[in-house]
């Protein structure tokens, strides 16, 4: 025992001193990663860590934070408001994500088909639309999409068809609002499509053509495989920024989300919280509770797609 | 056989060009009613082509709002983190790729999580790191936070990775390079194509920035150009043509650049989602 833990004080002092000195020796490419961790820890991990404190206080931003445990996640539990704004995302959700990834998908099939022209100009004119800002979109789309004199509107009177409230109906507005997270993202998803069809290798398709493969069978047994990790990877990044979603219903419908809250989404009612009711502590509460639901529906969203 | 395919061809583009007109149109329409007054907007049937009140409506947005201070407040923020994401960026990863030292993978990997972290769960809290350190209504409170920032380290690692040949480090190294030298005088010029679209994956993503700055700016001489805009927007909805001249003055110079560098954009994004 007492010669084991000789050896053991001998030989740790060694490992240790040349651990650190492979650390100092190393000190200049520290020196160059640390930027980010820094960073990180002042504008990342602490404002975590102090958002998980925060929900467990009341603060209106001014004076004493005054601990009340559970109490405001319990009261979110059972706040009306709360849960509509997750009914109002998810349905925002659900309308905008599946069209707009089987239109992407579409795009990206046909931008692939070999001696395909004007692909280049094709691909610029289809991804254009997510370097516009969402607030230009929004401004654009209130336009269109106007109660009274919009675009919309417009070409429906000439068919007869009476004035649609878009942005007043509680049903339509989310139309309105799926619409344009569909006409800012199909693009970007289709680029992302045809990049991962364009990394199948061609001899995949040249050997089972060969052994008498129908082009129905490579579709399903060569294209889909291969391209579930991309689509994989746009499902759970739309899941995220689906959940996040903000500038669109906040520049169209203004901080209360439009008549009766129709367009109140999540992060929108987050931002009410915190910066038009002061309520710090319940707000981070909220956000505490976003982030679980985006860790569950990307989780939920990835098992759905493995299992294809 | 011939004709079939012809025909299938024509379809192709039919179904693309469909695409591209529910694409492009929104911006043709922002256009019009930029050159129209409101009247002719509102009107029933409303003028579907340009009209000549574009220099007026501009005027107005000039007269009513301080467009220009946002332009320049977004230009000094867009073009200082731009540059500070490319120095602290690259030179992250390219030690991230070259170099090894004890811990290099862990550290690596815990930057790939904070990736997956959504923005929003931080976001009240910095707002109060920014408000007890003195940074509300500052350039800094824009720039800073991201200048180091994940996605652009990963991005310069993988590129680095597959171009930086370690035969063309050990010369250098032999020549007497110090580590910075070897990032300055050979990774920086290989690493250029890797740069460019960093670069302008950067500046779009500040230009449209909309968030962070509506919550961290409050005086008006500091607001940016989105800030801005949604302003015009909710202050003078009333005056349509003058909305939709300020919104295509704030969207064509982006535009402009992202057809310049469209190709390289287009394939960087790509990349990075595929090479994941």
């Amino acid at each position: 025992m007492k010669e084991a833990l000789g050896t053991n004080t001998n030989v740790l002092p060694v490992k240790k001193r040349s651990l650190w000195s492979e650390i100092w020796k190393n000190r200049v490419s520290y020196l160059f990663i640390s930027p980010f961790y820094i960073l990180f820890l002042i504008f990342g991990l602490f404002p975590i860590l102090f958002s998980l404190y925060l929900a467990f206080h009341s603060w209106t931003g001014l004076g004493e934070m005054k601990f009340v445990g559970l109490a405001q996640f319990k009261y979110l539990l059972t706040e009306p408001d709360f849960w509509h704004s997750v009914g109002n995302t998810f349905a925002i959700w659900f309308i905008s994500t599946i069209p707009m990834l089987f239109f992407a998908l579409v795009i990206a099939f046909l931008l692939n088909l070999p001696l395909l022209k004007f692909r280049g100009i094709y691909r610029t004119l289809f991804f254009v639309t997510n370097v516009t800002s969402i607030v230009a979109v929004a401004i654009i789309f209130q336009s269109i999409f106007n109660n009274n004199y919009g675009l919309v509107n417009y070409f429906l009177s000439l068919f007869g068809v009476d004035p649609v409230k878009w942005l007043d109906n509680s049903v339509l507005v989310k139309f309105v609002l799926a619409s344009m997270v569909v006409w800012r993202f199909t693009g970007y998803n289709a680029i992302i499509y045809l990049a991962g069809l364009q990394s199948i290798p061609q001899t995949l398709y040249e050997a089972a053509t060969i052994d008498g493969a129908n082009r129905r069978q490579t579709f399903f047994h060569i294209t889909i495989p291969l391209l579930r990790p991309v689509i994989l990877f746009t499902v759970i990044m739309t899941t995220i920024g689906s959940m996040q979603l903000f500038t669109e219903p906040q520049v169209l419908l203004g901080d209360s989300g439009g008549v009766g809250g129709a367009g109140m989404t999540l992060s929108l009612y987050m931002y009410n919280q915190a910066f038009i009711q002061s309520q710090f502590g319940y707000a981070s509460a909220v956000s505490w509770a976003l982030f679980i639901i985006i860790g569950l529906f990307s989780l939920i969203n990835w098992k759905f797609v493995q299992r294809f | 056989m011939v004709g079939k395919s012809w025909i299938s061809k024509g379809l192709t583009h039919l179904v693309l060009l469909i695409g591209v007109v529910i694409s492009v149109f929104p911006f043709y329409w922002l256009a019009v009613m930029s050159t129209n007054t409101t009247s002719q907007i509102l009107h029933f049937p409303p003028k579907l082509i340009f009209g000549n009140q574009l220099w007026i409506n501009l005027k107005h947005v000039f007269a009513n709002i301080d467009f220009l201070q946002g332009f320049t407040n977004t230009l000094i923020v867009a073009v200082i983190s731009v540059v500070g994401t490319l120095f602290f960026c690259s030179l992250a990863g390219f030690t991230f790729a070259k170099f090894k030292f004890p811990g290099r993978n862990f550290l690596f990997v815990s930057l790939l999580i904070t990736m997956m972290i959504p923005s929003q769960i931080s976001f009240i809290p910095s707002f109060i790191v920014m408000a007890k350190i003195g940074w509300v209504n500052s350039y800094q409170s824009l720039i800073v936070p991201g200048l180091a920032n994940a996605f652009g380290i990963f991005w310069i690692r993988q590129y680095c990775d597959g171009s930086v040949p370690d035969e063309l480090l050990e010369a250098g190294r032999l020549d007497g390079c110090n580590q910075f030298r070897l990032y300055w005088n050979i990774a920086i010029p290989i690493l250029r194509p890797a740069l460019a679209f960093l670069g302008i994956f950067t500046f779009i993503g500040v230009y449209n920035d909309y968030l962070w700055p509506l919550v961290v700016i409050n005086n008006p001489d500091r607001f940016t150009l989105q800030v801005v805009l949604s302003q015009l927007n909710g202050i003078y909805n009333t005056d349509y043509g003058m909305v939709m001249a300020g919104t295509l003055l704030a969207t064509v110079p982006l535009i402009i650049i992202f057809f310049i560098f469209s190709r390289n954009f287009i394939s960087g994004i790509a990349d990075g989602a595929v090479k994941d």
